[in-house]
């Protein structure tokens, strides 16, 4: 499997090509922002009415990696359900391809704002959660220590060369934190441009762009150490 | 000609005979034919149409009509509806009519609305997506209680779209409103008169057709100017000196593109060149409404002696004015150059006056022919596929909105609809089907609820309160998605118009482009709209439009390959003889019977370079489907451009044997497997999407925002492919693409007239025909192979860049 590895905080982690984070050394596989159920959620609460079928392909994505990885851990970082209800009233098939991926291993449930209440699975269901130098949770926090680990922006990374543009998934890194991209089927992504991104990123941030093979790219273009607030 | 006292009313004879006008003969026969159900009118621009259709609503209503909706008229523009009011209260007023005349459009006032449900004028001007609305209301029936006449004005352009499936639609629902509902279409010399009678007529009823009298031959001719058209590219400012000229020695002057960029760059530079100072403005679909506005108002008024103009005019507000069209570029069709030239001398048995500006040296060849095609009455066209299902399937969703129905009485008033006579009922079923649950293969979910049936078996909204979100998500307009361009609010905030969201990523503070005739400056981007200053850079770019671009007609290109395979090019100004010459020596010229193909390196990529001559759309095509098999075979294409003669493909390694890959029934065959995959059918899908309600453009109380929470249409797409392969939006998807966009079969008609007959040229670099496709815009990226290895290499060169490459080279090995 191609990866790109890099270093937060001492810990030597891998960004996987579907946008999970491997930490090989403490065999923890960490996904960001599922939105299981999403469909399901939107069509319930009178929206259009999309394919049902984000849960299995978010679910089949999930276990390739843990097939892949077989982690000691799972740890996902909030958002993991589209609602708490979507949690509860997951189907059958899904609930049961679930239990099966969370057999025989540690799983954390980070809680995130589309799912603060009890999901009624197994596991720990945790605020945020710290292993060795790294804390994980849901939102970055400003003024987190070292070692952050978060998703909820869903980063994505826009970028023209030779006269195309491409638009890619990404993980962002700065040596301090790193941002996840969002994990689930049917997620959109917030440029990492963005001022809140901007903002809690240092200077020499790393963009690595999800896709066969993982690529770093700076995440603000050579010249501008950060943004003026004027947009861009 | 003198029409029976009892078709024509003395007030409206008066009138005529006041103003010293006389009845046009087909004005005559309208009023004669009013009591016929559905007729459609014919006749040539300026022929004096509108009127034509409204003579017999005049008639009938009388000077003292009662209350209640008479005559409904549809129109595809807004500003036409409100040109349309205004040049109808004048005759209304002089004949002393008591007559009540509105329009409603978007832009009408929701006061005006309200009002305009519970007491609706005599008269009635509005568009299809208006008209979609009114019907939608739960008291549509009385509304349009009473209503006796519908006029559907420029029926020839409506019928080229989805909104002419829409207004079908609609007006089949108003048949079932209203027994006794008469319709007239008015329409621009078509190609295929019964054509669209039938798209027109309330099935199984016909629909009568009058042709009017086509008048006088046009004057037109190829402007000689001393500066010949350059080899590549164009836009045609080589002709600004001559143009400028024209314009000098006309009353008024309509300048057309066929692009807004080159509209843009022909417009700024015709300013610079205008010593005169002669009031010349420009026009197009992406300006902002205010800045349409205030040239349309000048130029009612006649204070303008020229608009330089893109198919935002190719509709419209009579100026009489107009005495010279100039078209700029080929005109790729001859029916939509012959209705432009109309625009010249709006005025019955008077020849219209126009130009044709070739802007560079291919376009010579095609103005040549479109020329002969003209002077023959050689009018092309492709024949109207049906009528769009996801239009259907919106159309489901209004109806349910309007109140509960039966699902048979639906399937039969549709198929009353000129584009819908040949819908299956399986077909209706399932769009049904989709509106109601979504229409998954996968049933698990009672959530999946949109309609339900009632005890009696009539379909019903499953929540009364999403009737809100439809009727906003009416309409079949679907943009590419855009962003609007201000001034900066220091500067005035003034809107200037609108610019791709593609070409928006691409800028960064500072960039200058042009829009509306100024050079801005990028300033930044502020709640999605583009912020700019004027700028008096010299230098700026061009944003790109990816808007309706037509192909070259089927007709027209086999003239373009006639000429060449007589190779009597005396004809031809001699710069473009001198040219295909040149082509002929350096490589040859193609002719009907072979497909010319040529090879040769530039700038690093190879290139390969089929001349099809199939059209715009089949060439992208093929230009999808040779990439697809150059990736399969690890040539690595990058990219390609098509144009309507040929298709330009580049990629990292030299093609050897194209006619390998053009091999026919590889071709067809990789076609179906192909389809699936391409970029041509996600954008297809998009607007599909949107159409039919999967994607919802706005909700009620939502601000429209392009954050997390909205995701690709891309995604649904690659969903709906893998895990339910037979959806129907997926249907629906095909058959659009299949209708425009692809075309496939202007490549097998290409393929069956070659014979396999392909003459490969390799060159030591790019030929004189190839030279314009480097210009072209709509370049099309591939996502392949070597996709990756440009992000590969760049990621290296960015990092090294940004001074990161020490930190993280060292990790970008295979890992876990």
């Amino acid at each position: 499997m191609n990866g790109h590895r890099f270093t937060l905080a001492g810990a030597e982690l891998c960004v996987m090509p579907s946008g999970a984070l491997w930490w090989a050394t403490e065999r923890i596989l960490t996904v960001s922002d599922l939105h299981l159920g999403k469909s399901e959620r939107v069509a319930r609460r009178g929206g259009p009415l999309l394919p049902p079928y984000d849960t299995d392909e978010t679910l089949a994505r999930l276990e390739n990696d843990i097939a892949a990885t077989d982690p000691a851990r799972v740890i996902c970082l909030g958002d993991s359900f589209d609602d708490d209800l979507a949690a509860r009233t997951l189907p059958d098939m899904a609930r049961a391809r679930l239990l099966s991926l969370m057999a025989g291993r540690g799983w954390v449930w980070i809680t995130g704002n589309h799912d603060p209440g009890p999901n009624g699975l197994n596991g720990a269901q945790l605020a945020q959660t710290a292993l060795g130098p790294l804390t994980f949770r849901h939102v970055a926090r400003p003024d987190s220590a070292p070692g952050e680990v978060s998703g909820h922006y869903h980063p994505k990374a826009r970028l023209t060369l030779a006269g195309r543009r491409i638009t890619r998934r990404c993980l962002l890194t700065d040596g301090h934190r790193a941002i996840l991209p969002a994990f689930g089927a049917y997620t959109g992504g917030l440029a990492m441009d963005a001022p809140e991104l901007d903002a809690l990123m240092q200077p020499g941030a790393v963009a690595v762009l999800i896709g066969p093979r993982p690529s770093p790219v700076p995440m603000r273009p050579a010249g501008r150490l950060r943004n003026t607030g004027r947009g861009s | 000609m003198t029409a029976p006292p009892s078709a024509l009313p003395p007030v409206i004879a008066d009138w005529f005979a006041a103003r010293d006008w006389s009845v046009h003969p087909h004005q005559h026969a309208m009023l004669e034919r009013a009591a016929v159900p559905a007729l459609l009118l014919i006749a040539p621009t300026g022929g004096g149409k509108t009127l034509a259709g409204f003579l017999p609503t005049l008639a009938e209503l009388g000077a003292n009509p009662a209350p209640g909706l008479h005559t409904l008229y549809i129109s595809p523009l807004k500003a036409l509806a409100a040109d349309i009011r205004r040049n109808l209260a004048t005759p209304i007023a002089e004949m002393g009519l008591n007559i009540r005349v509105e329009d409603r459009t978007g832009d009408t006032s929701q006061t005006r609305r309200r009002r305009q449900r519970a007491d609706p004028p005599h008269i009635l001007l509005t568009t299809p997506e208006s008209l979609a609305l009114l019907l939608s209301y739960e008291d549509a029936p009385r509304i349009f209680a009473g209503l006796e006449r519908v006029i559907v004005d420029e029926t020839h352009a409506l019928a080229e779209s989805r909104r002419g499936d829409q207004l079908m639609l609609g007006l089949a629902r108003l048949s079932a409103l209203c027994p006794g509902l008469r319709r007239v279409g008015l329409s621009a010399t078509v190609e295929d008169p019964p054509a669209l009678a039938h798209f027109l007529a309330p099935h199984p009823d016909p629909c009568a057709v009058l042709i009017a009298d086509s008048g006088p031959a046009p004057d037109i001719t190829m402007l000689d100017t001393p500066t010949p058209p350059p080899w590549a590219g164009g836009g045609g400012r080589h002709a600004i000196p001559a143009i400028l000229d024209q314009i000098a020695r006309h009353r008024t002057t309509l300048i057309f593109h066929n692009t807004r960029a080159q509209a843009e760059l022909f417009f700024r530079d015709l300013w610079l060149a205008n010593a005169d100072n002669l009031p010349i403005a420009i026009h197009h679909g992406s300006l902002s409404r205010e800045a349409r506005e205030k040239v349309e108002n000048t130029m009612v008024t006649g204070g303008l002696r020229a608009v330089v103009c893109t198919g935002s005019l190719d509709l419209g507000i009579d100026w009489g004015d107009v005495d010279l069209v100039i078209q700029v570029g080929a005109p790729k069709n001859v029916k939509r150059l012959v209705q432009r030239i109309g625009r010249a001398n709006h005025r019955y048995n008077a020849p219209s006056r126009a130009l044709l500006v070739p802007a560079n040296r291919f376009e010579v060849v095609e103005c040549l022919a479109a020329l002969e095609a003209v002077r023959e009455g050689d009018l092309d066209g492709e024949p109207r596929g049906p009528g769009a299902r996801d239009v259907l399937c919106q159309h489901i969703l209004a109806t349910a909105a309007a109140g509960p129905f039966n699902a048979d009485t639906l399937f039969a008033e549709v198929t009353r609809a000129g584009p819908y006579t040949a819908l299956s009922r399986p077909q209706f079923d399932a769009c049904l089907e989709f509106a109601a649950t979504g229409g998954y293969a996968l049933r698990t979910y009672d959530r999946w609820q949109r309609l339900m049936q009632d005890a009696d078996g009539r379909w019903r909204l499953r929540d009364p309160r999403i009737a809100q979100t439809i009727r906003m998500n009416l309409g079949t307009i679907v943009d590419a998605e855009t962003l609007k361009v201000r001034l900066k609010p220091s500067r005035g905030g003034a809107p200037l118009g609108e610019v791709e969201e593609a070409f928006a990523a691409t800028l960064t503070h500072g960039d200058t482009f042009l829009i509306g005739g100024q050079v801005v400056r990028y300033e930044g981007l502020r709640e999605m709209v583009v912020e700019v200053t004027r700028s008096p850079a010299r230098e700026p770019r061009i944003a790109v439009f990816t808007g309706t671009r037509f192909a070259t007609s089927t007709r027209l290109a086999d003239r373009i390959l006639a000429l060449f395979r007589e190779g009597d090019f005396s004809a031809l100004p001699s710069h473009t003889a001198d040219w295909l010459a040149l082509q002929g020596r350096v490589s040859r010229l193609p002719t009907p019977e072979r497909l010319l193909v040529e090879t040769f390196p530039r700038d690093g990529r190879h290139h390969l370079c089929v001349y099809g001559f199939a059209g715009r759309n089949a060439q992208r095509t093929l230009g999808l489907l040779l990439s697809q098999r150059m990736e399969d075979a690890g040539l690595a294409p990058l990219g390609f451009v098509a144009t309507d003669y040929a298709t330009l493909i580049w990629g990292l390694e030299e093609i050897t044997a194209p006619a390998n890959l053009l091999e026919s029934n590889a071709l067809t065959a990789a076609f179906e497997g192909w389809l699936a995959r391409n970029a041509v059918m996600k954008r297809t899908f998009r607007t599909s999407a949107v159409i039919a309600g999967l994607i919802e453009r706005n909700q009620p109380g939502k601000r429209k925002s392009g954050r997390q929470a909205t995701f690709s249409s891309d995604i649904l797409y690659d969903t709906l492919m893998k895990y339910d392969p037979g959806h129907v939006m997926l249907d629906i998807t095909r058959e659009e693409a299949m209708k425009g966009l692809v075309d496939f079969g202007r490549i097998e008609a290409m393929l069956a007239r070659v014979q396999g007959r392909i003459d490969h040229i390799a060159c030591p670099r790019a030929t004189p025909l190839a030279a314009p496709l480097f210009l072209e815009a709509g370049r099309i990226p591939l996502k392949g192979m070597a996709e990756q290895r440009l992000i590969d290499e760049a990621a290296a060169r960015l990092m090294e860049e940004a001074g990161l490459g020490q930190a993280h080279a060292h990790h970008a090995e295979k890992g876990v």
